[in-house]
């Protein structure tokens, strides 16, 4: 799939958002007044700004709101509509705190579980495609959620929490990279089953239809990425984990912790243009590629 | 309403005959041309005369190689466009609603002024049948020429889709599959009409009818010709003589 910039920008900054708000919700760090504040705004900041890069990838952003109707079967609705839920929810329990100095638990319970609902939805925009096997999977939810729960927890200053949350989703990240990688071959999709031709012989892409690209090839043909997967995926696990992991661990100091959000920062933006740029799209047969 | 109806009335689609179909992208060119003429936004093409052009179409011909286990490798010309699947993955994902398939045809359609231009219903069809289009910014898709099908303005022998009346082969074939007793129904039983990428689940309507064996041999009366002559005569004799002796 082509790594379009809104869409890695949109699912990093909007999960590592609503997992700090998660973890606001919660009561990690149990914050009132000014701190409350900062840790707010960047909290519906990153959430906010996220949503809002997500629009620009729409041909008719105008026409936004429409995507609230279809909840009854579009993940895309239901994310938007628990976005908007979590931002209101937790926007209350904010004002209340900040502003009041009233904690309202159950309302930031609530916060908590509608914000990873939120990343759970934009999860399962990607896991629902059968069309891309190695998204089409249960390992692509848990990851978003490992991925906003250790980043939250970060940005959250809950730092024993987090060197086990990071590793933990370090793991399974590699875990994730392990197993999708057969999945295209595994889903039973190829060009036989594309052309219905495989009882003839092998069948081999001949000739495109055209000799440039297409709205298709552009969007889903993507094959760029797959010569050096190797060393990306070991850069990425050494920015986004290893290396956070390892600056937190060490005697606590404010560079150290800005130091180890920004490796994770980086890592999780070049583990998201993984995530769609290694993804195959079955269309990708018809063209002899994938 | 993005969820599917649990039952649609008639079936339409398109039978294509691999057997048949000569790969001359007439239905290609049609179908442009009817659907940027008439209903919904033109089918646009960007940089047309520049290095990198790029234009939407709702139906593509790819060509395929099959080399079989033994015997000379095939060359078969394949259309595509939606298959109008009664389970279709481009319906359910769509936020907006945009997206449907009509209770009374089983026609899947896009309403273009609800459409947001996300994307994600090409993403969810595993066939490349539906593509942004690069200037209106709204999906496109085979509409099955809704606007002429049932189009009492033109003459009768028009009220089929636009690739469907210009193929000159008669590779194409439109009907209801819901009918047993259908043309398209009566060629998928006759030729063994095959379902693309049975395995997504998408329970397309259209059908392809895979190509006819080929004849074993050329010709039955092709022993009775004159055989072609394996020695040389005349000139080339003696060279091949001359060559021979050096």
């Amino acid at each position: 799939m082509h790594p379009a910039k809104s869409l890695i920008f949109f699912t990093s900054a909007s999960g590592l958002g609503f997992g700090l708000l998660a973890m606001l919700g919660l009561g990690f760090p149990a914050v009132t007044g000014w701190l409350a504040f900062i840790f707010f705004a960047i909290g519906f900041g990153l959430a906010g700004g996220g949503l809002l890069a997500s629009t620009f990838h729409l041909g008719h952003p105008e026409r936004a709101l429409l995507a609230f109707t279809q909840w009854r079967s579009s993940w895309l609705s239901r994310e938007g509509w628990l976005a908007v839920a979590t931002l209101a929810v937790m926007g209350l329990y904010a004002a209340l705190l900040i502003f009041a100095g009233i904690k309202a638990r159950p309302l930031g319970w609530l916060g908590a579980v509608l914000a990873l609902g939120t990343v759970y939805a934009t999860s399962m925009i990607y896991a629902q495609l059968k069309t891309v096997p190695r998204w089409n999977h249960w390992t692509t939810s848990a990851l978003f959620l490992a991925l906003s729960i250790s980043g939250g927890a970060l940005l959250a200053g809950q730092i024993r929490p987090a060197i086990i949350l990071i590793l933990a989703t370090g793991v399974l990240q590699f875990f994730v990279w392990k197993t999708g990688d057969s999945r295209l071959a595994d889903s039973g999709t190829d060009m036989a089953s594309a052309t219905g031709l495989g009882h003839m012989g092998r069948v081999r892409a001949f000739e495109p239809p055209h000799t440039g690209g297409n709205y298709l090839t552009h969007e889903m043909v993507f094959v760029v990425a797959r010569k050096h997967v190797l060393k990306l995926r070991s850069i990425a696990l050494a920015l986004g984990f290893a290396l956070p992991a390892f600056l937190l661990v060490l005697p606590f100091a404010h560079i150290m912790a800005a130091l180890a959000i920004a490796a994770h920062l980086a890592g999780l933006i070049l583990l998201r243009w993984l995530f769609f740029a290694e993804a195959e799209h079955v269309v990708g047969l018809y063209y002899g590629k994938r | 309403m993005t969820n599917l109806p649990s039952h649609t009335d008639r079936k339409l689609g398109l039978v294509i005959d691999l057997d048949t179909c000569v790969g001359c992208h007439a239905c290609v060119i049609a179908c442009k041309g009817w659907n940027t003429e008439n209903y919904g936004a033109p089918l646009a093409d960007a940089d047309a005369y520049g290095a990198d052009p790029v234009g939407s179409f709702l139906n593509r011909v790819h060509s395929y190689e099959i080399e079989p286990e033994t015997g000379p490798a095939q060359l078969v010309h394949f259309p595509k466009s939606c298959l109008h699947c009664d389970d279709a993955p481009c319906v359910t994902v769509c936020p907006t609603g945009a997206s449907y398939k009509r209770v009374e045809d089983g026609i899947v359609l896009v309403n273009e002024s609800d459409c947001i231009g996300c994307g994600l219903c090409a993403w969810a069809c595993p066939y490349g049948a539906r593509e942004i289009d690069p200037v209106e910014k709204v999906m496109k898709k085979c509409t099955l020429c809704v606007d002429r099908i049932y189009n009492e303005n033109l003459p009768e022998e028009d009220r089929e889709p636009a690739c469907v009346r210009t193929c000159p082969a008669g590779a194409r074939h439109f009907g209801d599959f819901a009918d047993p007793a259908s043309n398209v129904s009566a060629l998928v039983a006759e030729r063994g009409g095959i379902e693309l990428m049975p395995e997504q689940g998408t329970r397309p309507v259209n059908r392809y009818l895979p190509p006819r064996p080929r004849d074993a041999d050329i010709d039955v009366l092709a022993p009775l010709l004159a055989p072609v002559a394996e020695e040389p005569k005349g000139l080339l004799a003696w060279i091949d003589k001359t060559l021979d002796r050096l």
